[in-house]
């Protein structure tokens, strides 16, 4: 693919916490993890997407002034933020590895509507659908 | 914390509140006292309920009574199960409750707004069903006990007097 989205970002409240839990926990690996002083440019990607980076920020200065930072920090932190969707071939089993990894679900894996979805969420609030892929189902 | 005139809350109470917020959306049929949702947030239980209406701008219990409505609304919507039969897999212990409280939120009785969903066409396959399901949330922004003096009153607006 040589157009389209190349990267979408999340506010992470801890760069190092959502590293481990993105690559250690989810299977994904790290694109870019460059530091400059304060700020630190952090992007994974999921092993099958080469051509799609999920960047992992925190709400901090010099990029932001504290007020806003601070409300940003609120906002994660009550699952505000909006709805992400992982697509995986086995959503029980996913679901069953990634507890076992110690994997925070909001939901247990539900059959509807010809597919399967779960709910989890990282550590700082976001809130992730895990649906499986309708091809498999 | 005040910062630029705005009430901060401590964003790791949040993550804690928001636990207690997750458990209810999954088990919204069971009773969350307050002592068992403190329980899950680790706050104390003086605290919980003004800090969770802080946080999410209705108080614990009818987030939940919100939680109720909505998935007795998707099941009597997306499924031929008995109204007694929803009423019980929904929380309520007694039918009478479930449905004067089902017509103070919605406006409708539960068979009535069965009839009407089951006439009108949908065209939601396509939005995950999680996503759905929030959307058809009811926006309770006052008590019902509010609501139902208000309707019996014929009044719009009203300050709120629930103590959380």
């Amino acid at each position: 693919m040589s157009q389209g989205v190349g990267m979408v970002g999340l506010y992470v409240r801890d760069q190092d916490e959502a590293l481990e839990f993105y690559v250690e926990k989810l299977g994904f690996k790290v694109h870019t993890d460059m530091k400059n002083g304060d700020y630190r440019w952090l992007t994974v990607q999921h092993p099958d997407q080469p051509s799609f980076q999920l960047g992992l920020f925190k709400p901090a200065s010099p990029v932001l002034d504290a007020g806003s930072a601070q409300a940003l920090r609120e906002i994660v932190a009550k699952g505000a933020m909006p709805p992400l969707v992982l697509v995986v071939d086995d959503c029980r089993a996913a679901f069953d590895r990634m507890r076992a990894a110690g994997v925070e679900f909001n939901q247990e894996p539900v059959a509807r509507f010809g597919s399967v979805d779960a709910g989890f969420r990282d550590p700082s609030g976001n809130g992730w659908k895990m649906v499986q892929s309708r091809r498999k189902s | 914390m005040i910062i630029d005139g705005r009430v901060s809350q401590d964003p790791e109470i949040l993550r804690r509140l928001l636990r207690a917020k997750d458990r209810m959306d999954a088990a919204s049929h069971e009773e969350w006292p307050v002592r068992r949702l403190a329980r899950v947030s680790g706050v104390s239980e003086a605290h919980f309920a003004r800090s969770f209406k802080e946080a999410f701008g209705i108080p614990p219990h009818r987030y939940l009574l919100t939680r109720r409505i909505e998935r007795a609304k998707a099941l009597l919507r997306d499924t031929d199960l008995a109204i007694t039969e929803i009423a019980f897999q929904t929380g309520w212990s007694s039918l009478g409750t479930f449905g004067r409280t089902f017509r103070d939120v919605t406006g409708d009785s539960p068979g009535e707004l069965r009839a009407r969903e089951k006439a009108a066409p949908h065209q939601l396959e396509r939005v995950p069903v999680c996503f759905v399901s929030a959307a058809h949330r009811p926006d309770l922004t006052i008590a019902v006990s509010e609501k139902r003096r208000q309707d019996a009153d014929g009044m719009n607006e009203s300050d709120e007097t629930e103590v959380p």
